[in-house]
């Protein structure tokens, strides 16, 4: 698989199937691993960073459960497959413009990803669509327990894993739920929904994780501790307040249709009509109003657009993802004619004859 | 019911929890936009804080600043990292670290986690003696430096120790089935 093959396509996590899956885009699990023996991935020389690259490409080559993955050189990647791997979310940013041998592996539908030499020496993650921690953690176990019987995990009696950052020692683990909240944003709720959500220790992030800002009204819930409870019991955590958040949604999109109908399906309306005859478009006004009409088809307001089709229009409509479909780099500009034309594409109602 | 400052129907029931008690309100929609819009100006939700400002401020509170310029200094002998520059990147050095810095650690883990002991997933395979592996961190940068400082018959001899040492780790590593 080259990445040409991946722009075309969709991973596994935005198909939109899977339980809750209005709300609930994709349940997500990543493992923080180091080896024993070599510095953490900030203090290695480049020598080192080779080394462990090496390692743990072997490892993953010779893991059964990751058969058939491909594995990138991702400072061998120019700046907008980068990017473009940035927006898949099979990457992070810091991976993206770190230093240094680094890389990623990803199997053919997107379901798991491992980072090399990323904070951490390994940061294993595996997304599957809708509300589905379960089989996510059965499946990243796994991973994880094939990878360890090739190599030496940095291990303390005490303290479990350990990680460059204290603040993921002992599991190493983060779970979370991406969510799908435009009526919360609408009805001004959502940032009461993070206070108390950040009382019982649950982090709020953005789309693209840490510091980036709610893109599309995405938000990404998860735990804060890794140190003391058992990975079963941070699975729980999470568990355990979805399907609140998920009632509070639901709870507010009815509310928006029962008081304010006309309002909303202005709104829905609107979004549905710009994003369909617009000539040239940005990524943040894309983004702001494919939120409003995704909620306008889970709601039936409109009927001819399918749920993956907008899930995938999020992530194409993005600005490397523009450019790899396109075949060509694109200024800004073009980029926003090239956006349009793209959802105008996707967007068209199908000919009554 | 009406919502209390017009006479709308209140669709919206807030219940607020302030330092005076219970605050419940019904409003209609206009008007709970419009307070939650000032209470949010108010009671601005503090933004994630990030790891390194909770470092900071962990470290202000609870040191003295002659007991901090004493921690300072301390460095791992593995890594070579001091905990100065620790508290100034928020990043350990090595896994090593944990030990070198155990006790400065110790409040810094339960000020995060609210605890110090791990209870989950343990590696199935026997890791043999961590020291050993710790050994190899600290090998490999005196060998480094060793080939900066062009002590070439020193570089030699800290490279026979390290493929010593890592023939040992080879080997405990390869239980696992290779495919073909």
């Amino acid at each position: 698989m080259n990445l040409e093959e991946l722009a075309g396509r969709c991973g596994e996590w935005l198909r939109g199937g899977g339980p809750e899956s209005d709300i609930v885009i994709s349940s997500r699990i990543r493992l923080a691993r180091n080896l024993a023996d070599y510095p953490f991935v900030r203090r290695c020389p480049d020598s080192d960073r080779e080394q462990i690259e090496q390692l743990v490409h072997s490892a993953i080559v010779a893991a059964p459960s990751m058969e058939g993955a491909s594995y990138f050189r991702v400072d061998e990647l120019d700046t907008l497959d980068r990017q473009f791997l940035v927006e898949r979310q099979l990457i992070s940013r810091e991976l993206s413009e770190g230093t240094g041998p680094r890389a990623v592996a990803v199997d053919s539908r997107e379901q798991f990803g491992v980072m090399v030499n990323e904070e951490d020496h390994l940061r294993i993650q595996v997304m599957h669509s809708g509300l589905d921690l379960d089989e996510a953690w059965q499946h990243i176990n796994q991973i994880d327990d094939e990878l360890e019987e090739r190599l030496c995990y940095a291990f303390h009696e005490e303290l479990g894993y350990l990680t460059a950052c204290p603040t993921n020692v002992g599991t190493g683990m983060r779970v979370s739920v991406m969510l799908h909240l435009p009526a919360l944003v609408m009805v001004r709720q959502i940032d009461r929904l993070f206070r108390s959500l950040q009382k019982i220790n649950l982090a709020v992030r953005g789309l693209y994780g840490e510091g980036s800002s709610a893109m599309g009204d995405f938000y990404q819930i998860s735990n804060q501790i890794t140190l003391g409870r058992s990975e079963h019991e941070l699975l729980e955590q999470v568990r355990q307040v979805v399907p609140a958040i998920i009632e509070y949604e639901r709870r507010s999109r009815d509310a928006l249709v029962r008081d304010s109908q006309r309002e909303l399906h202005d709104r829905i309306s609107r979004a549905y009509g710009i994003l369909s005859t617009a000539h040239t478009i940005s990524s943040e006004e894309t983004m702001h109003l494919l939120s409003s009409v995704r909620m306008g088809v889970n709601l039936g307001l409109i009927e001819d657009i399918e749920i993956p089709t907008i899930n995938k229009l999020f992530i194409h409509t993005q600005p490397a993802h523009l450019q790899k479909l396109r075949g060509t780099l694109l200024e800004s500009a073009d980029r926003n004619i090239e956006r349009a034309q793209y959802l105008q594409e996707n967007l068209k109602k199908p000919d009554p004859n | 019911m009406k919502c209390q400052q017009c006479s709308r129907p209140a669709t919206f029931h807030i219940t607020e929890l302030t330092d005076n008690g219970v605050l419940e309100l019904h409003l209609c929609q206009e008007h709970a936009a419009e307070y939650l819009v000032q209470a949010e100006s108010a009671s601005q939700p503090q933004p994630q804080s990030s790891f390194g400002g909770a470092l900071a401020q962990h470290f202000q509170i609870s040191q003295t600043g002659e007991e901090l310029a004493r921690l300072d200094e301390h460095a791992c002998p593995i890594c070579g990292i001091t905990f100065y520059e620790f508290r100034q990147q928020g990043r350990l050095g090595c896994p090593h670290d944990y030990v070198a810095f155990a006790e400065e650690l110790e409040p810094l883990l339960v000020s995060i986690h609210g605890d110090s002991r791990h209870v989950g997933k343990r590696p199935k395979k026997h890791t043999g003696s961590t020291g050993d592996r710790a050994m190899l961190i600290r090998l490999r940068r005196e060998l480094q430096a060793a080939v900066e400082r062009e002590a070439y018959e020193e570089a030699s001899e800290l490279r026979d120790r390290i493929r010593a040492l890592e023939g040992t780790k080879r080997e405990q590593g390869q239980s696992g089935e290779e495919r073909p």
